[in-house]
């Protein structure tokens, strides 16, 4: 278990945050710029101190201002992922990593130098000098250096956010890797809702320094005040579901979940890069609200792949427009319609409809494959 | 030299890191020898440190060290008058190194003074080198202090400009000044152009 509570007021911001996450597992405090993630992170690994507050990790306490125990930060055995990497230019990739291993003696040694090498595609940079490397490589030598460092927490703010979109793409499937492989508890900040979408268990919506929200992703997405954050068409309900068949002819995987059957192009699922897809994997789908239609009548003749039997439980005007939720055995989903269309339908709290949702709309993330021995990305 | 070198880094980095009320009196306490005449500087030195002086016949009691008229003295009277460049130099070095490596450091496991050896220090390396060069230089060309506090006494405490003064004063002596002042041209320039070679090697190291 990992629980935080911390107070810390300066320079006219006040952050009061307050989380709790199983462990392992990645929490991603997800927020606007200034909203206090990385002010978060830094009390955490104690490069700040709290006001008040206390930070455990698996019945550890690091910091209780209460019964006034703070570990010391080079004592806390946090390790930190830092958003300009921040490699020590004087020492090679290998002097890099081997840093904090050296000084993690006497720790129980959780991961092996060879582990993280080859975990992390290190082993052609090993000789290279820090300014030799690309963004990517630069992030991935960090956070391997960070790893070796035998870390009970692993804090990573906003490792991709200097990265563009193509080298997110070189750090992005190791991340997915060390969450799968290892057992080491991560807190991940990011202002990007796809990254957290990808690779988070749970979430901390943090807004003007203050907890919004916490849940699973899925629960996160329905939240309204998500809405300000990501904006109005990146709503979208968030569904795991379990691939159960995938037809390469047609292209189109399907995917079970708690209340029916999701189809979705197999685009992803099919792609060489993300091989590791297939029949049995979990995948974490987003459905965007703009992309979902209702229909009052079982739909016919229409190109749409899914047509999916739900209630209607919520109705909320949104600006110039309204957001449906609709329960669909368990599972929700949002779609955005006209006011016009809700008075058209008559849709109302208790309404029967079909929410029709493109196939090719919906992509998929893989979030857990079947088992751990598939060959990495 | 470099005994004056330890002094200079901790002084700089207490000028730089440390807030606290008399800083702004230490930094010009610090900087006194640069602004002083530099006889004033050996006097105030033959005050505390000559056989009469409070430091001075402590020095002799104890250890029985004498510094005034001695090379010692004259090494203590360079070291003071240089130690302003010096500890500007290496101030100047320390404010250019991230913190955020420091913080990384910590964040790896690395203590106060493991962090000052392993990341701080090899990363202002090209400026303390820098002004160490500079402090020699301009040491070797040290002469008001040196004069009044140990005097000039041949094969003890006269140094170059020292030598080239007198050569300068004494009747046949021009070639003895002419090679004394090549002698001072070629030191200054190989310390200069060594420094830069270094400082350069340390950069590239460093992949700026």
């Amino acid at each position: 278990m990992l629980s935080v509570a911390l107070d810390k007021r300066r320079d006219g911001f006040s952050l009061n945050v307050a989380f709790e996450a199983p462990t392992p597992g990645i929490v991603a405090l997800f927020g606007r710029s200034g909203c206090g993630k990385s002010t978060t992170v830094d009390l955490i690994a104690g490069l700040l101190d709290p006001d008040s507050g206390n930070v455990r990790v698996d019945g550890t306490t690091l910091v209780d201002t209460a019964a006034g125990v703070s570990v010391s930060a080079h004592q806390r055995r946090i390790g930190y992922v830092f958003q300009d990497a921040r490699l020590f230019p004087h020492r090679s990739v290998t002097g890099n990593l081997r840093y904090g291993l050296k000084r993690a003696k006497g720790v129980r040694q959780r991961i092996g130098f060879d582990e993280v090498v080859s975990l992390l595609g290190l082993a052609a940079l090993l000789n290279r000098r820090p300014h030799q490397l690309s963004g990517g490589e630069r992030q991935r030598v960090a956070l391997g250096r960070a790893l070796l460092s035998q870390p009970r927490l692993l804090l990573l703010d906003e490792p991709l956010a200097s990265l563009d979109t193509a080298r997110r793409e070189e750090v992005l499937p190791y991340l997915e890797a060390l969450r799968d492989r290892l057992s080491i508890p991560m807190i991940f900040v990011s202002h990007q809702f796809d990254e957290v979408l990808r690779l988070a268990t749970h979430v901390v919506l943090l807004d003007d320094g203050k907890v919004v929200a916490q849940g699973s992703p899925a629960e996160i997405s329905l939240v309204p005040a998500l809405r300000a954050i990501v904006g109005p068409e990146e709503v979208g309900a968030v569904v795991d579901g379990v691939i159960t068949a995938i037809d390469a002819e047609k292209r189109l995987a399907e995917l079970r979940l708690a209340g029916g059957t999701l189809r979705i192009s197999a685009r992803d699922v099919l792609d060489p890069r993300r091989a590791h897809h297939g029949v049995g994997s979990v995948v974490r789908v987003q459905i965007f609200a703009r992309d979902v239609i209702l229909a009052t009548e079982p739909p016919h003749a229409l190109s749409v792949r899914n047509a999916l039997e739900g209630t209607v439980v919520d109705v909320t005007d949104d600006d110039d427009e309204v957001l449906v939720r609709v329960d669909i055995g368990g599972v929700n989903v949002l779609s955005r319609v006209t006011k016009a269309a809700v008075e058209a339908l008559r849709l109302q709290r208790g309404s029967r409809v079909w929410a029709l949702i493109k196939a090719v709309s919906l992509r998929g993330h893989t979030f857990k494959r079947p088992e751990a021995t598939s060959p990495m990305p | 030299m470099l005994w004056s070198l330890p002094f200079a880094v901790l002084a700089a980095w207490v000028l730089t890191r440390v807030r606290f009320p008399g800083r702004t009196l230490l930094d010009a306490f610090v900087h006194l020898p640069l602004v002083l005449p530099p006889v004033a500087v050996g006097y105030v030195l033959l005050l505390l440190f000559g056989m009469n002086g409070p430091i001075g016949r402590w020095l002799y009691q104890v250890f029985g060290v004498q510094l005034a008229f001695t090379k010692s003295g004259a090494a203590l009277a360079t070291a003071v008058m240089t130690f302003p460049l010096m500890v500007r130099a290496i101030r100047i070095a320390l404010e250019g190194v991230d913190r955020g490596l420091e913080a990384a450091a910590r964040t790896l496991g690395a203590g106060p003074i493991d962090r000052f050896a392993t990341i701080t220090l090899p990363l202002m390396m090209p400026g303390v080198l820098a002004g160490v060069v500079t402090a020699f230089a301009a040491a070797l060309g040290e002469f008001g202090a040196v004069i009044t506090f140990v005097s000039n006494i041949p094969g003890e405490t006269r140094t170059l400009p020292l030598a080239l003064y007198t050569a300068i004063q004494s009747p046949n002596g021009d070639a003895i000044a002419l090679r004394l002042a090549l002698l001072s041209f070629v030191l200054g320039l190989t310390g200069l152009v060594l420094s830069e070679i270094l400082a350069r090697a340390m950069r590239r190291r460093l992949g700026r």
